[in-house]
C-alpha cells in the first residue's frame, strides 16, 4: 500500500512537473510533507541542501531520500523510477509530433504563459519553509542570525551569482559558529 | 548494443560528475553528444533540446531518453537515462542510509540549522528571476503572487493548480491563434 502510494504521488510530480528542479520542489514538498507527512519541512530542507551538494538533479535526488525513508532501498528505486515514467512515454509523443511542429505557436505560447505560474509554485516552496524550525530565532530580543544568513544568500546568489554550494558551505560554519 | 553500452558509460559519466543540476548537465552533454561522439549534429542536438525543455519531468533525464532514443532507440533511451540516474541514486541511498545515524550530532544539527536558511534563499532566488524573464508587471503579478498563497495559506494542491494553469494557458493561445490574420 505505502509502495502505491510512493508510486503514485511521485509519478504525479513527474507528469506535471514543468519548469525543472525548483518548481518540482513544490510539489514534492507538498504530497511529501503536508500530505502524506513522510518527512518534516526541516529535513525537507536538509535534503534539498545535501542534493545540492551531490552530482544529479535536484527531483531525483529527492526522490531516493524520501523513497528510503519511506519504504527502504526498493521504494527509493520505485520512487526514482516514478519520476521519469511519465516523460518516457510522453518522449514517444514528443517525438512523432512535436518535432515536426518545432515552432509550433500554441506550444510557444502556452509554455511562455505558464512562466508566471511556475514562479509562483517556486515561491511558495520557499514560503512553506520560512517556518519556526527553520527560522527558530526569528523576533525581537532574538539575535535573527537565520535571517541573516537568509537575506545575504539571497544577495549572493542572486546579484552576485556566487555558486550554490559554496554558500551552503559557509551557511554551515555560520551555523557551528553561531549557534 | 555496443552503442547501447556506449550509451549508459557517457552519461553515466556525466551524471556522475555535474554538480548544480540539469542546465549545468547541458554543457557536459553537448560535449559529449555533438563534439566527441557526434552522434548528433550541433543544430540538431540544439533545436531538439529546446523542445525537450518544454517537457515536463527531471530535465537531464529527458534530455538522456532523447539523445538515447535518438540514437539506440528505445533500448538506448533506457540505457542513457539509466545511466543518468545511477549516480545520483546511489549516492543519494548511501546517504540516506548514513546520514540518519548522524542527524542528532550536536555539530550536524549546528551545521544544519545554518544551511536551512541558505536553502530558503536558493530556492526564492530562481523564482524571483523567472518572474523577471516571464516579464512579469504589477499587472500579471497576480498570477505568481496567486499561485504562492493558493499553496502556501490555503493549502491547495500545486497539482491541481498545474493543470489549471496549463488549460487557461492553452486556452488564451488558441484564442489568440485564431485572431491572428492567416499568415
Amino acid at each position: 500500500m505505502i509502495y502505491l502510494q510512493l508510486f503514485w504521488v511521485y509519478l504525479k510530480i513527474g507528469l506535471l512537473g514543468f519548469g525543472g528542479g525548483y518548481a518540482m520542489l513544490s510539489m514534492i514538498q507538498f504530497e511529501v510533507v503536508e500530505k502524506h507527512g513522510w518527512m518534516t519541512l526541516s529535513e525537507f530542507a536538509d535534503v534539498v541542501a545535501l542534493s545540492q551538494m551531490t552530482p544529479g538533479p535536484i527531483s531525483i535526488n529527492c526522490a531516493t531520500y524520501v523513497g528510503y525513508q519511506v519504504g527502504g532501498i526498493f521504494g527509493s528505486l520505485l520512487a526514482s523510477m516514478a519520476i521519469v515514467l511519465p516523460s518516457l512515454v510522453l518522449l514517444y509523443f514528443v517525438l512523432r509530433f512535436l518535432f515536426k511542429n518545432k515552432d509550433n505557436f500554441i506550444v510557444k505560447t502556452t509554455l511562455k504563459n505558464l512562466k508566471p505560474f511556475i514562479a509562483g509554485l517556486i515561491f511558495a516552496a520557499a514560503l512553506l519553509m520560512m517556518n519556526s524550525a527553520n527560522f527558530p530565532d526569528v523576533g525581537l530580543g532574538e539575535n535573527n542570525i537565520s535571517i541573516i544568513i537568509c537575506a545575504a544568500t539571497f544577495i549572493c546568489v542572486f546579484f552576485f551569482k556566487v555558486n550554490p554550494m559554496l554558500l551552503i558551505a559557509i551557511a554551515g560554519v555560520t551555523g557551528i559558529i553561531f549557534f | 548494443m555496443k552503442i547501447c553500452w556506449q550509451l549508459f558509460v557517457t552519461f553515466l559519466n556525466i551524471g556522475a560528475f555535474t554538480l548544480g543540476g540539469g542546465y549545468a548537465m547541458l554543457d557536459m552533454i553537448e560535449r559529449a553528444v555533438v563534439k566527441r561522439r557526434r552522434w548528433i549534429e550541433h543544430d540538431e542536438f540544439w533545436e531538439s533540446i529546446a523542445v525537450v525543455q518544454s517537457l515536463p519531468g527531471v530535465f537531464a533525464v529527458n534530455c538522456a531518453l532523447y539523445v538515447g532514443y535518438r540514437i539506440g532507440g528505445t533500448k538506448g533511451a533506457v540505457a542513457a537515462s539509466l545511466g543518468a540516474m545511477l549516480p545520483s541514486i546511489i549516492i543519494m541511498l548511501l546517504i540516506a542510509m548514513f546520514f540518519t545515524d548522524y542527524k542528532d550530532n550536536p555539530t550536524v544539527e549546528k551545521i544544519f540549522r545554518g544551511i536551512r536558511p541558505c536553502v530558503v534563499a536558493l530556492i526564492l532566488s530562481p523564482a524571483v528571476k523567472m518572474c523577471i524573464s516571464a516579464k512579469v508587471n504589477w499587472k500579471t503579478a497576480i498570477f505568481p503572487i496567486g499561485t504562492a498563497l493558493l499553496i502556501w495559506w490555503f493549502k491547495i494542491s500545486p497539482a491541481y493548480i498545474i493543470i489549471f494553469a496549463i488549460v487557461v494557458c492553452l486556452c488564451h493561445s488558441l484564442y489568440i491563434f485564431k485572431n491572428i490574420p492567416n499568415s
